[in-house]
């Protein structure tokens, strides 16, 4: 048996909002009988065109049902903004955690979210949006799911992407071509990870920085061993400090100057800073 | 709350009987069959009643039955052990629809630059013999084909399929796993060279297999070691187990008879009252040649897993083909390659009954299922 949490179980056997919403604002269909899985979501705003009412049907496993029921407790109430920032891992939250293998279900209620939507804005009524290429044939899943659900859930591998969106999971002929799209997001969050160049810091900025870094990094250290420290001045990378309490009588100062002093700095300040004690 | 089990081609409920015999090889008996002691030496005799109670079950001699762990092992045994013992170019021919204890070293067999051919299955599940002659005409061959299906029970015709593999001088093996106990073997009276059975599919503990190695064949042992077994499978032999087996062998033999009809008339009872009160239901396999204890109906428009669900709350267990049981994505290889409609597949549900179920728990299931079909068809945008 799958290790379902009890909210999972509890939406499984007393499903909420079953049905169809009378005169819809926005349907939307996903899925298939031969997928696996397929949800009909519907809703109905109300004056302040907040989501007054949704309802669902789904065809699949105890998750997959339980992860509709999930979606129409929680955008209800929701103005169609709030509604399209829903994610599946919001799903997934919602019902206590879904087993990875089964988050393939959470994706499913945030795709027929979005198709729904995409019909209240546009009328458009096509069952599922499909835009770029087909990569899984099996399962008919495009690169734009792919890279939607490899963004939304910081995926790295294929068989996680098969666990969210069934890609890959028929006859694998596509596993390849997932691991290039994987790579190439990983690829781009990389590069938006790195570090912008900072302008060059003032001297002011730079004093603020030092003083920043004992306070959080240094100071709680030494005063663990009853000691402290001051800094006293700055010259461009010197950087002039005195020992107090303890660590002014220590015999491992000069340890603690290189290897937690310097070290600190150079981590968070600047790689070329040297520290010196203040000559008594 | 009721307990119903019909998952009994998962695996059995172990006879109290075979409990009884099994009880003193842990307290008092645990001597090691191969010490040349009194001690350990009188265990060894109680091994060869064992086998005697298996070879009787299925109409060979003692000589020729390995114990093994389980039903994998013996599988695995016997094709790659044939297969390295052929040696070069090989064939192994296999079928779509076999359990995974074969499927798997067919695969690695294929991985291995080994050539292997999977036969078709009709609509009904079964498969053609010619198709088989027509593959061993190709070259030398191992073959390894199961006795019954385990998802849906269909029986092959095993006698004719092995007369086939041994007129054109190849190996036959049988995955006899679910046919062991339900059908009538006599190994005597066909060219069957090795067969597989697994001990907790009769009443016997998991833990427990035997490969039947008819004189003569040719087989390379896959556990190599100690000399049991006649050096076929080293390893001490696991007697408690093996004293179990032989009991649970001997019940089945003395079942057999009349235990087939019976549970063939309860599994009938429940298929047709399920059949009458659900609509869009059907049966996957053939109906005629199929082990009596099994039924796979298909529930349209609904999802085995959700069905699993509620009849486990009721106390009913059963399996399901449905992709999400599983854990893959796509519903058994069984349904699939029986050419099942998904909208058939994904909602199949396999009821597989044993010597210890009642006419009044058939009837609870009869009264149970249709509600939860109906609820969960309430669900489903197809209906």
């Amino acid at each position: 048996m799958w290790d379902y949490t009890d909210k999972v179980m509890d939406h499984f056997k007393n499903p909420r909002n079953v049905g169809v919403v009378e005169d819809p604002d926005g349907v939307g269909e996903v899925g298939s009988l031969a997928c696996g899985d397929a949800l009909k979501l519907t809703f109905k705003l109300d004056d302040d065109k907040r989501i007054a009412d949704a309802k669902f049907q789904t065809f699949g496993c105890a998750s997959a049902i339980a992860s509709s029921s999930a979606l129409t407790e929680m955008i209800k109430g929701m103005t169609i903004d709030e509604a399209s920032e829903v994610t599946n891992q919001d799903i997934a939250e919602f019902l206590g955690g879904l087993p990875e293998q089964k988050m393939h279900c959470s994706v499913l209620g945030r795709e027929a979210l979005e198709v729904a939507i995409e019909n209240y804005h546009t009328g458009k009524t096509s069952k599922k949006i499909l835009e770029g290429k087909v990569i899984c044939k099996c399962f008919g899943i495009t690169e734009d799911e792919i890279e939607h659900v490899v963004r939304d859930n910081k995926l790295t591998t294929a068989e996680q992407v098969t666990n969210y969106c069934k890609a890959g999971g028929g006859c694998g002929g596509c596993v390849p071509e997932i691991e290039e799209i994987i790579e190439r997001i990983q690829e781009e969050l990389r590069a938006a990870a790195a570090p912008v160049p900072a302008k060059p810091r003032t001297i002011l900025e730079t004093i603020r920085l030092i003083e920043e870094t004992m306070e959080r990094e240094i100071r709680p250290m030494l005063q663990s061993d009853g000691g402290d420290i001051d800094l006293i001045d700055v010259d461009h990378d010197r950087v002039i400090i005195a020992f107090r309490g303890m660590c002014a009588q220590c015999n491992v100062a000069e340890f603690t100057m290189r290897d937690v002093v310097q070290a600190k700095l150079r981590e968070f300040v600047s790689p070329d800073i040297t520290v010196e004690e203040a000559k008594a | 709350m009721k307990n119903v089990y019909l998952d009994n081609n998962a695996t059995t409920g172990v006879a109290p009987e075979v409990v009884e015999v099994m009880q003193p090889f842990f307290t008092e008996l645990w001597g090691n069959p191969s010490s040349m002691h009194y001690f350990g030496g009188q265990v060894a005799r109680h091994i060869e009643h064992a086998r005697e109670q298996v070879a009787s079950l299925i109409g060979a001699d003692p000589s020729e039955i390995v114990f093994t762990s389980c039903g994998t092992e013996s599988d695995n045994m016997a094709v790659r052990g044939a297969l390295e013992a052929a040696g070069p170019h090989t064939r192994l021919i296999t079928t779509r629809v076999e359990h995974a204890a074969v499927l798997g070293p067919a695969r690695h067999y294929k991985e291995h630059e080994g050539e292997v051919v999977e036969l078709g299955v009709d609509a009904s599940g079964q498969l053609d013999p010619a198709e088989l002659r027509r593959e061993l005409a190709k070259g030398p061959a191992v073959v390894s084909i199961m006795w019954a299906n385990n998802e849906t029970g269909v029986v092959f015709p095993i006698e004719e399929l092995a007369e086939i593999t041994k007129q054109a001088g190849g190996v036959f093996h049988t995955d006899a796993v679910q046919a062991v106990g339900k059908l009538p073997i006599d190994l005597g009276k066909t060219p069957i060279d090795m067969l597989s059975l697994s001990g907790h599919k009769l009443h016997a503990p998991k833990g427990i297999g035997v490969l039947y190695v008819r004189k003569g064949t040719k087989l390379n042992p896959f556990l190599l070691g100690g000399h049991q077994e006649s050096g076929r499978r080293g390893g001490t032999e696991n007697v408690p187990y093996i004293v179990g087996l032989g009991k649970a062998c001997e019940l089945a033999g003395q079942h057999l008879d009349d235990e087939g009809p019976r549970v063939a008339a309860l599994r009938d009872r429940l298929e047709e009252g399920l059949l009458k009160i659900c609509p869009d239901t059907s049966v996957n396999g053939d109906r005629v040649n199929r082990l009596p204890n099994t039924s796979n109906i298909s529930f349209q428009f609904i999802e085995g897993e959700g069905i699993l669900y509620h009849m486990s709350d009721a106390g009913i267990a059963a399996s399901s083909g449905s992709a999400c049981t599983s854990g893959s994505l796509e519903p058994s290889h069984v349904i699939r390659a029986m050419g099942i409609p998904f909208t058939a597949a994904h909602g199949s549900i396999r009821f597989s009954l044993s010597r210890y179920n009642t006419e009044e728990e058939v009837d609870y299931v009869i009264e149970t299922l249709p509600p939860i079909v109906t609820r969960l068809r309430e669900l489903s945008p197809f209906v």
